[in-house]
């Protein structure tokens, strides 16, 4: 198998605040085109790594290269080729989603057709709407239309599909997957470990700001059954969620 | 991805994006338009008149003398007739009316009318005024084919600029829609903006923190400098406010306007830094605009203060925005002219901003 390239690595990564260590000296690289995952629980330091790998956060110590540039030297360069949807971030107020376009489409310094960004997350009906009357997917759709505004090589998506009913989030997988199929590497955290089987190439597991896992899901699920582990109970061929999507339907609806 | 980044586009974005949610935003527009309009509308109704006194004629009195006839052409006294011996004698006790004529045909001839003048303790200045303009009155009525016996008073009024109520008002309340506008306007948009994420979602991009501070600013002046104009033209065309050099006078309040506002925003930058939550944004706001609002001149000369506060007044920089505004509009100074006002500004300017970039939050 050819060696992957690694476009993010990131060398014993530590994080400290006042009294409390965050990230404790973690270690990854996000290969090339994959979708990555960060899992693990609240508290964990996914959005901390997250957001010391975006530059909006000052790391304790460690080394990241991001696509050839480290983060010390080169914040600047690594905002022009990554994209950030950042968990709960606002908008500027009062403004409709065209107007959010251009006015993103100055802070990046490119020159993008609003419309055409809103129709690639299917939110061209809502052009003249205020961010704040979206749905939550809508709200997440458009979260990520504005990180694809600069043409990034890496999008961070933080927890996009919390919050959203198993129709949104359906379709964020969708256009999350088009995404990476038009070469951009995604790099995701979640609490949905059907989302992260679903969705990721490989994932990561932080547990108390450290690395405890980190393979592909297969092998992941693969290692676990081989140590013996057995479910409780039988798992039957479809589950409740498919259940609910095959009474409610799988196509996009107005209200998500 | 070669292209170099371009910092004057995102500040410009910036800009158009804050103006257009300025323009959308209720508070802005209340504080800025619709609160100094309200005054300058009352104050321009209001005033030009000047003083007036309310002199009742009694049920009763003779109408058709001369001393009626000549009350009723001079402009400070307001005749009122038609009303009941009772409403006089409350509106006298109250000091709604100011006093209270009573003329009767003199059944012995002469003089041929006898005057009963009732003042009110409930109005003494108004009724000294009246006093002295009867007096007045009567002297001419009563010498009128007398030839003066030992000197003639030739008076005459030298033509001077009319200066109204509105040319008082309209500089106080344009620098008091300036300093709202600076202070809460700023105040809340960067704490909003903190607190919901959006500057954080904003240094994800490679925009800088000076095209954030520059957007806004530039938006915000705009958005004044427009209010200023509409407030300066409405006065010029529908209340008289003197410009006496036209669109120059104009120009240089517009210049002023700018300057004041600028260090008003400083205010504004510490404020959002030192809110703790954003309903504490309006009180810490108003311990800033309050005391100017009533100390710098806005309603009254600050010369009509007791002595003990106008060292406070003059210490104020809206204190010398309102006085430079009036020497530009109604004197035709020009900004060389009021430098010494401008100065003041730009110390307060200095200070607040050494203070807005300690205590200045981003996150």
């Amino acid at each position: 198998m050819d060696k992957p390239n690694a476009i993010i690595s990131v060398k014993n990564l530590v994080k400290k605040y006042d009294d409390f260590t965050a990230v404790q000296g973690i270690s990854f690289d996000v290969y090339q085109n994959e979708i990555f995952g960060l899992l693990g629980p609240n508290g964990a330091g996914k959005t901390t790594t997250l957001e010391i790998i975006e530059t909006l956060r000052e790391k304790t110590s460690g080394e990241i290269i991001v696509d050839g540039h480290s983060v010390d030297k080169d914040a600047s360069k690594i905002k022009r080729i990554i994209g950030v949807q950042l968990q709960a971030a606002g908008y500027y107020p009062n403004l409709n989603l065209v107007e959010l376009m251009e006015l993103f489409s100055g802070l990046y310094g490119v020159d993008i057709k609003p419309m055409e960004m809103l129709e690639k997350v299917n939110l061209q009906d809502k052009a003249k709407a205020k961010y704040k009357a979206l749905s939550g997917g809508q709200k997440q759709r458009f979260s990520i239309a504005t990180t694809l505004i600069n043409s990034p090589k890496i999008i961070f998506l933080d927890e996009p599909t919390t919050g959203l009913d198993p129709q949104a989030r359906r379709n964020l997988w969708d256009l999350i997957i088009d995404i990476r199929n038009n070469g951009t590497t995604v790099v995701l955290t979640t609490h949905y470990m059907d989302e992260a089987e679903q969705l990721c190439d490989r994932v990561a597991f932080v547990e108390r700001g450290e690395i405890i896992a980190l393979d592909t899901p297969d092998n992941l699920i693969d290692q676990l059954i081989n140590s013996g582990f057995e479910r409780k109970k039988e798992v039957k061929k479809a589950n409740l969620e498919d259940v609910f999507i095959n009474l409610t339907g799988k196509e996009w609806r107005e209200d998500n | 991805m070669s292209k170099p980044y371009n910092n004057t586009k995102a500040t410009l974005a910036l800009a158009k994006a804050s103006f257009r949610s300025i323009m959308r935003s209720p508070s802005a527009v209340v504080f800025t338009l619709a609160f100094p309009l309200v005054f300058i509308l009352v104050f321009g109704f209001l005033g030009g008149g000047g003083v007036k006194v309310d002199l009742a004629i009694a049920p009763g009195s003779d109408l058709q003398n001369p001393i009626i006839k000549a009350l009723e052409e001079i402009s400070v006294v307001h005749i009122i007739k038609d009303k009941d011996a009772a409403d006089i004698k409350t509106g006298l006790e109250k000091g709604h009316i100011d006093a209270l004529i009573d003329v009767q045909k003199n059944p012995s001839g002469k003089p041929a009318y006898l005057a009963d003048i009732k003042y009110t303790s409930a109005s003494i200045d108004k009724g000294n005024i009246l006093k002295s303009v009867v007096h007045n009155l009567m002297y001419t009525l009563n010498t009128k084919d007398v030839m003066p016996t030992v000197a003639q008073l030739n008076e005459s009024t030298v033509q001077g600029r009319i200066y109204r109520t509105i040319d008082f008002i309209l500089p106080g309340q344009l620098g008091f829609s300036l300093l709202s506008t600076g202070v809460f306007g700023t105040a809340f948009v960067f704490f909003s903006l903190r607190q919901t994420l959006v500057i954080k979602r904003f240094f994800a991009t490679p925009v800088r923190k000076s095209s954030i501070v520059f957007g806004e600013g530039i938006a915000r002046i705009g958005f004044a400098l427009l209010g200023a104009v509409f407030i300066i033209l409405l006065g010029h065309f529908f209340f008289h406010f003197t410009l006496i050099n036209g669109a120059v006078t104009v120009l240089n309040m517009l210049l002023l306007s700018i300057i004041g506002l600028i260090v008003f925003m400083g205010f504004g930058f510490v404020v959002s830094g030192i809110a703790k939550s954003e309903s504490t944004i309006p009180p810490i706001s108003n311990i800033i605009t309050l005391p100017q609002f009533l100390l710098s001149g806005t309603f009254f000369s600050i010369d009509a203060f007791p002595s003990w506060l106008q060292p406070i007044s003059r210490a104020l920089p809206l204190t010398y925005l309102n006085d430079a505004m009036r020497k530009v509009a109604f004197e035709g100074a020009g900004l060389w002219d009021v430098k010494h006002q401008i100065l003041i500004m730009v110390i307060w300017g200095i200070g607040i901003y050494a203070v807005a970039v300690k205590v200045f939050k981003w996150e």
